[in-house]
């Protein structure tokens, strides 16, 4: 009775390896089994993000710029932004991180276009049915807080070391804000619009498409903006499993204590961030601008 | 009598888990509130028998939790009945597909809402022009067709403008607009004016009124306001408690409440200004004195009556024949008060 109370009835630990063996031993042989097929599943997405980003290293900076520039103004109307944006890239490019950033820009981009095709068809799911959703939240729940080197063991383990098993990670970490907003957005669609719709006779698609996701698109965007800025967070670490971009000398500055180094890739980082923010926010600000009548 | 547009019988709306169940204790007489409290199931309406006609306004007025827009949404199934029928021109609304039901709301009924449900990301055009685009037209030929139910509402110069930046009195026209723009003969009206100010409540019941001179739509109206219902209703009908308590023309319900519930309801109406003197004349009698249309209210006639030799008026109809008289004291009975017999077990919720 008293040894109860001393200490925890645990496992008993040689009991404790043979179930970690167990795990671990049977994990290996999934991955042994099925490593090639799910990296060949893969393929096309490395592939795409190989092209992607040697296009951007390959396209000549003066172009890069420009891009740049124009889309922070097709997306925020703003002079202020669009030139900041472009000063931001003339001092990456000065302080010699021009190509990490376009590896970083590479991988962030892919990842966002991923999560928005996976994570906004969740998202719609999720507001359909109540199931999906009690279903769906834990799940994103864990994405969201489990440490990320935990995911990458199985992750490493499966398709070891490179870009793909990298833009997983980020993948993982940086979906669940685009579905979770996505979902709320069309749950907080005014059940009046809806009923409009319905009395109107409205089929599911036209009242997804014409009325649920267009009235949560302001809700969806800032769910994108999210998963932008936590898949830019997540580059130290995909980089700690070979992906290419900023993460990689900030990681050697941490072992080396470059601090100039670190600090300045840092920055690069913070740079794009606030770019990327700024640009969507300005956008999803300028989606809703029908809500806010002139009348008083 | 006029056709019959909607025919609803022995209609029953509860709910709860097992609403099916509870209807056979309904009908077995039990009360709302011991429904609530033995079961916790809401009884929403119980056994409602309506006969709505054709090309006119029927009102449909009660207070707040008397079942009104529940009602409503069962002509277009918005809301499932627990048990009961509704035929729309003969054909049965229940029995219909999903597929159906959606032609039916397509083409056959529009509504519009309290609070307008408008598609606040779309401009006014577009809103009008909705129900079309929903038919499978175009936004473009859509916007065409219903353009003329955008001038009609008072909305020309308007088109690309966003409902937010327009007024409530303002957005409802856009409202009526986009219900009338798919050419549906009936339109189900949920407090469609309840939320505006008297005066631009006025001025769309004014709007109202002229559309159905030129358009003979069959209109259910719902409303808690009894000036309202008074004003534009052809008939009426009272809910109370998800019940229907007397159904009728304007003019019987005010000259015979069937019980003190509706005769503490209209205390407050302006009488004079309500009861025709059809109403309350003596049929195919002639007197001395002068002449007034059947239509002409108390209020109106009175100076003149108290004025002739014998305090009495002829009534005439639309042909100028006299079909009728009226006294004084006929005048003086039909406009006091009704006297309220029990105030105490009036239950107004």
């Amino acid at each position: 009775m008293i040894d109860i109370l001393g200490e925890f009835p645990a496992m008993k630990i040689g009991e404790l390896r043979e179930f970690k063996k167990s795990i671990d031993g049977s994990f290996s042989e999934f991955t042994g089994e099925y490593g090639e097929a799910i990296e060949g599943f893969f393929d096309p997405l490395l592939w795409f993000l190989v092209w992607f980003e040697k296009l951007l290293l390959a396209t000549p900076w003066p172009i890069i710029l420009l891009i740049v520039g124009s889309l922070a103004w097709a997306g925020s109307r703003s002079i202020k932004i669009a030139s900041g944006a472009i000063l931001a890239f003339i001092a990456i490019g000065y302080f010699g991180m021009w190509e990490d950033t376009m590896s970083t820009l590479a991988i962030v981009s892919v990842a966002t276009l991923i999560c928005i095709f996976i994570g906004i068809p969740m998202g719609i799911l999720m507001a359909r049915s109540k199931y999906a959703q009690t279903l769906v939240t834990p799940l994103l729940d864990i994405m969201q807080t489990i440490p990320a080197f935990v995911y990458l063991i199985p992750v490493v383990m499966l398709l070891g070391i490179g870009k793909v098993p990298g833009l997983i990670a980020v993948c993982i970490y940086a979906l669940p804000p685009v579905v979770r907003l996505t979902n709320l957005g069309i749950r907080l669609v005014s059940k009046e619009a809806l009923e409009a719709a319905d009395a109107f006779g409205a089929s599911y698609s036209q009242r997804l498409f014409g009325v649920q996701i267009p009235l949560a698109l302001p809700n969806i965007f800032a769910g994108i903006n999210q998963t932008i800025m936590m898949a830019l967070s997540m580059v130290v670490i995909a980089s700690m499993i070979g992906v290419a971009g900023l993460g990689v000398p900030v990681l050697r500055s941490i072992s080396n204590q470059y601090l100039a180094l670190g600090l300045l890739n840092g920055l690069a980082i913070v740079a794009l961030a606030i770019i990327f923010d700024r640009v969507t926010q300005e956008y999803g600000k300028r989606l809703q601008k029908h809500r806010h009548g002139d009348h008083s | 009598m006029s056709d019959i547009a909607i025919s609803i019988k022995g209609l029953y709306k509860i709910f709860g888990k097992r609403p099916k169940k509870m209807v056979e204790y309904v009908k077995d007489g039990m009360s709302k509130a011991d429904l609530l409290d033995k079961h916790n199931h809401v009884l929403g309406l119980k056994d409602i028998n309506i006969d709505i006609p054709a090309h006119k306004i029927s009102v449909i007025m009660g207070l707040s939790g008397s079942g009104k827009s529940t009602l409503i949404r069962h002509i277009n199934r918005l809301i499932e009945p627990t048990s009961g029928n509704i035929d729309v021109y003969g054909k049965d609304v229940l029995s219909m597909s999903k597929v159906e039901l959606r032609e039916f709301r397509r083409h056959q009924t529009s509504m519009v809402f309290q609070k307008f449900g408008l598609h606040v990301h779309k401009t006014v055009a577009e809103n009008v022009a909705y129900g079309l685009v929903i038919q499978g037209i175009s936004l473009d030929q859509a916007k065409k067709d219903s353009h003329k139910w955008l001038e009609r509402v008072g909305l020309d110069g308007f088109e690309d403008y966003y409902p937010a930046q327009l007024s409530g009195g303002m957005q409802q026209r856009v409202g009526l607009a986009r219900a009338l723009a798919t050419d549906a003969d009936i339109l189900l009206m949920d407090e469609a004016f309840s939320a505006l100010d008297p005066l631009i409540r006025a001025d769309m019941q004014d709007i109202l009124l002229d559309l159905q001179q030129d358009l003979h739509k069959t209109i259910v109206f719902i409303t808690h306001d009894l000036d309202e219902a008074l004003r534009i209703g052809d008939s009426i009908a009272i809910l109370r408690d998800g019940e229907v308590i007397q159904q009728g023309n304007p003019q019987d319900i005010i000259l015979k409440p069937d019980d003190d519930y509706i005769v503490d309801f209209i205390q407050e109406i302006n009488r004079g200004r309500v009861i025709n003197i059809k109403s309350i004349m003596n049929k195919g009698k002639t007197v001395e004195g002068p002449s007034f249309h059947q239509s002409s209210v108390l209020e109106n006639v009175l100076t003149a009556v108290v004025d002739s030799d014998n305090h009495a008026a002829n009534v005439v109809d639309d042909n100028n024949e006299i079909i009728g008289s009226i006294h004084l004291q006929e005048i003086a009975t039909a406009i006091a008060k009704p006297a309220v017999k029990s105030n105490i077990n009036i239950n107004y919720k």
